[in-house]
């Protein structure tokens, strides 16, 4: 079969790149949460769990974290309705169209992530194109303020970034659905709206909860949006990291919320993938 | 002869007719796939619609199902106009070639799809839906997910569910072709005892001529976008209507004839016809060839039969029937199936009846 040094040249660089750029920042990151931060601004090495009390215990933490889960659940909601649709349209209605206009969902995701966050900031600010407009139709006399640093600025600028995202996974799983069970559907006496009820929808809920994640999960960790739209009543709950591991140098804090952060996301993950075969199996 | 257009005009006419496709034409893009196709199917009828692939059954199949648009012609069912119908309101149903159960469905479900979808009774449903898993002898599958089932099992439940909804007609789209071969011949045999019971309707598609003969009251042979012949198989076997027909359904000799006084001449065959114009050409089945025992006495062709000496080229040894290649002389290379003679070699007399040879028509009705 295959020789030794086959064998260890296939498996020794995933082993070293897992330990490398997994297993040993994990462990680092568990040990700085348990440590803590002296007066005189230096890592102490004793264990404790102070940091996760006090992550507990501040209201300020939770508040955010619950911000943050709000959010990332309404951009996944406006994500999915978006995206499926989209992806629904391109999949069965598109005949011709459709190599061009997947390839216009995509493009986007070829811009720098920043280049959207700022095309944002343009035209949500209040010299931005959407007050200007208002005040040129006369809809609004004065800028209106709301549009930009909020998190309703944070969640239209993350739709629009994290749409395609959703839009991807549903609609792979839309083109895996074999078009005689439409035509069997139809052929049975269902109407096209049934046949997407009792069909189409239920063959490509693995899809949408694939597409849901990513929007899910990628909002919740995100950190630059809320810094160029959120303003202080956006903040998430990555900022408060971005700022603990900075300017406020408490890297244990930092560690502690990011290691809670890193469970609730594996065990949000874990609990898809078990559905998503679950969905996939019946 | 010329009569044979007549003729396939006068079959696909029936009193009794419940399907009647009227002037057919579809075509994709500018490439036409059926060309003017007229049919009509009898009530309870099993009509098979026989062609190579690219021949345009399965699109003519489609048309009737409503999967595609007609681009010029009439379909009618009884007394209603089946092409404006959407499919999803047409009196038919279909087995798809490739099953297409739904995989998120129990077999159950798969089966009831069709009774939820015209709003059945609820009571009724697990009462019909028992039926139909009995009539195919899948009763003890109900609750299985299609993926669990074999392809025959997968095939029976794909029948249930479309018979379930006692369609007018039953729409079958090579349903047998993914099946192995013994697994396939007792499908055909079940196929067809279902067809007598139900008495429904049935149009069969299929590119294989011995299943199309084994199955069929009537066969429709369809060549690139054309109905070549529409017959019995009985009749489209013995009496072909071209030489397409005659080398489709199982094998043939074609001898390319000059005719005088009505005495046919292919090379050293000689024989006598009611043929009257100089070139005709005819197929002469390789089982109407008989060998002459050894030591009868030689005498010339009366009337009914012809007789020629030939040599044999190859022998191919099939079971119950050898089939021989024979060399008449002038490049003359005929065909013939003979049961079980033995080993041959040499030179052989043969002799095959007049009327086993048939004219038929050279080129399609194109």
């Amino acid at each position: 079969m295959y020789t030794r040094a086959y064998k260890s040249a296939v498996t020794v660089p995933p082993l070293l790149w897992v330990t490398a750029f997994l297993l040993v920042p994990y462990a680092l990151l568990f040990c700085y949460s348990v440590w803590s931060v002296s007066a005189q601004q230096t890592i102490v090495h004793n264990w404790s769990l102070q940091n996760y009390v006090q992550l507990i215990r501040n209201p300020t933490y939770l508040s955010v974290l619950f911000r943050s889960l709000r959010i990332a659940a309404a951009v996944t909601l406006l994500a999915l309705l978006l995206g499926y649709p989209l992806a629904y349209f391109l999949s069965f209605h598109a005949a011709g169209r459709k190599d061009l206009l997947y390839q216009l969902v995509i493009i986007p995701l070829w811009a720098s992530y920043l280049v959207r966050g700022y095309a944002w900031k343009t035209i949500l600010g209040s010299d931005g194109v959407l007050n200007g407009l208002l005040q040129y139709l006369h809809i609004t006399r004065h800028p209106v303020e709301f549009f930009l640093y909020s998190p309703f600025a944070v969640v239209l600028t993350l739709t629009h970034i994290y749409t395609p995202f959703t839009f991807l996974p549903i609609y792979a799983s839309l083109e895996h659905i074999p078009r005689n069970l439409v035509e069997a559907s139809h052929d049975l006496g269902a109407s096209p709206w049934s046949t997407f009820r009792r069909v189409v929808l239920p063959l490509s809920l693995p899809g949408v909860l694939a597409g849901a994640t990513f929007a899910f999960v990628l909002t919740l960790g995100d950190f630059l949006a809320p810094l160029l739209v959120g303003g202080a009543s956006g903040i998430m709950i990555s900022n408060i990291v971005v700022s603990l591991f900075g300017a406020a140098y408490n890297w244990p804090l930092g560690a502690a919320i990011s290691l809670c952060m890193l469970l609730l996301v594996m065990g949000l993950l874990f609990a898809t993938e078990r559905l998503e075969r679950k969905l996939t199996l019946s | 002869m010329t009569s044979t257009r007549a003729e396939n005009a006068a079959a696909s006419v029936r009193t009794d007719s419940l399907l009647s496709i009227r002037e057919v034409v579809k075509r994709f893009g500018s490439r036409p796939v059926l060309r003017n196709i007229s049919l009509e199917v009898a009530s309870g009828e099993f009509l098979t619609i026989l062609g190579e692939s690219g021949s345009g059954k399965t699109t003519l199949l489609r048309l009737i199902a409503g999967f595609e648009q007609l681009d010029g012609g009439e379909i009618w069912i009884g007394r209603d106009r089946l092409d404006q119908i959407p499919p999803h309101r047409r009196p038919v149903n279909t087995v798809f070639q490739s099953y297409a159960l739904f995989p998120h469905l129990s077999v159950f479900d798969n089966i009831a799809y069709g009774l939820r979808a015209k709003n059945i009774a609820k009571a009724e449903i697990p009462n019909r839906v028992a039926q139909a898993l009995a009539m195919v002898k899948m009763s003890e599958f109900s609750k299985s997910p299609p993926a669990r089932l074999s392809g025959g099992q997968q095939q029976r439940i794909a029948l249930a569910r479309a018979l379930v909804n006692r369609p007018g007609v039953l729409l079958l789209d090579e349903p047998l072709s993914a099946l192995d071969a013994n697994l396939r011949r007792q499908m055909q045999t079940e196929l067809k005892a279902l067809q007598r019971e139900v008495g429904i309707t049935f149009i069969f598609v299929t590119h294989d001529q011995e299943e199309a003969m084994a199955l069929s009251d009537r066969i429709a042979l369809l060549r690139s976008g054309f109905l070549e012949q529409v017959a019995e198989p009985r009749q489209i076997y013995g009496q072909p209507a071209s030489a397409y027909v005659a080398q489709f359904i199982g094998q043939t000799n074609l001898l390319r004839a000059d005719v005088k006084d009505q005495v046919a001449r292919a090379g050293p065959l000689i024989w006598r016809t009611a043929e009257i114009s100089h070139q005709v050409v005819f197929s002469l089945r390789p089982e109407c060839i008989r060998l002459v025992a050894h030591g009868a006495m030689p005498q010339a062709a009366d009337d009914s039969t012809a007789r020629f000496r030939a040599r044999i080229l190859n022998q191919a040894f099939g079971g119950a029937m050898d089939t021989l290649e024979l060399d008449c002389g002038t490049r003359q290379i005929v065909r013939a199936r003979i049961a079980s003679p033995g080993p041959l070699c040499g030179e052989h007399e043969f002799e095959f009846r007049a009327g086993d040879a048939i004219a038929v028509r050279e080129e399609s009705s194109a």
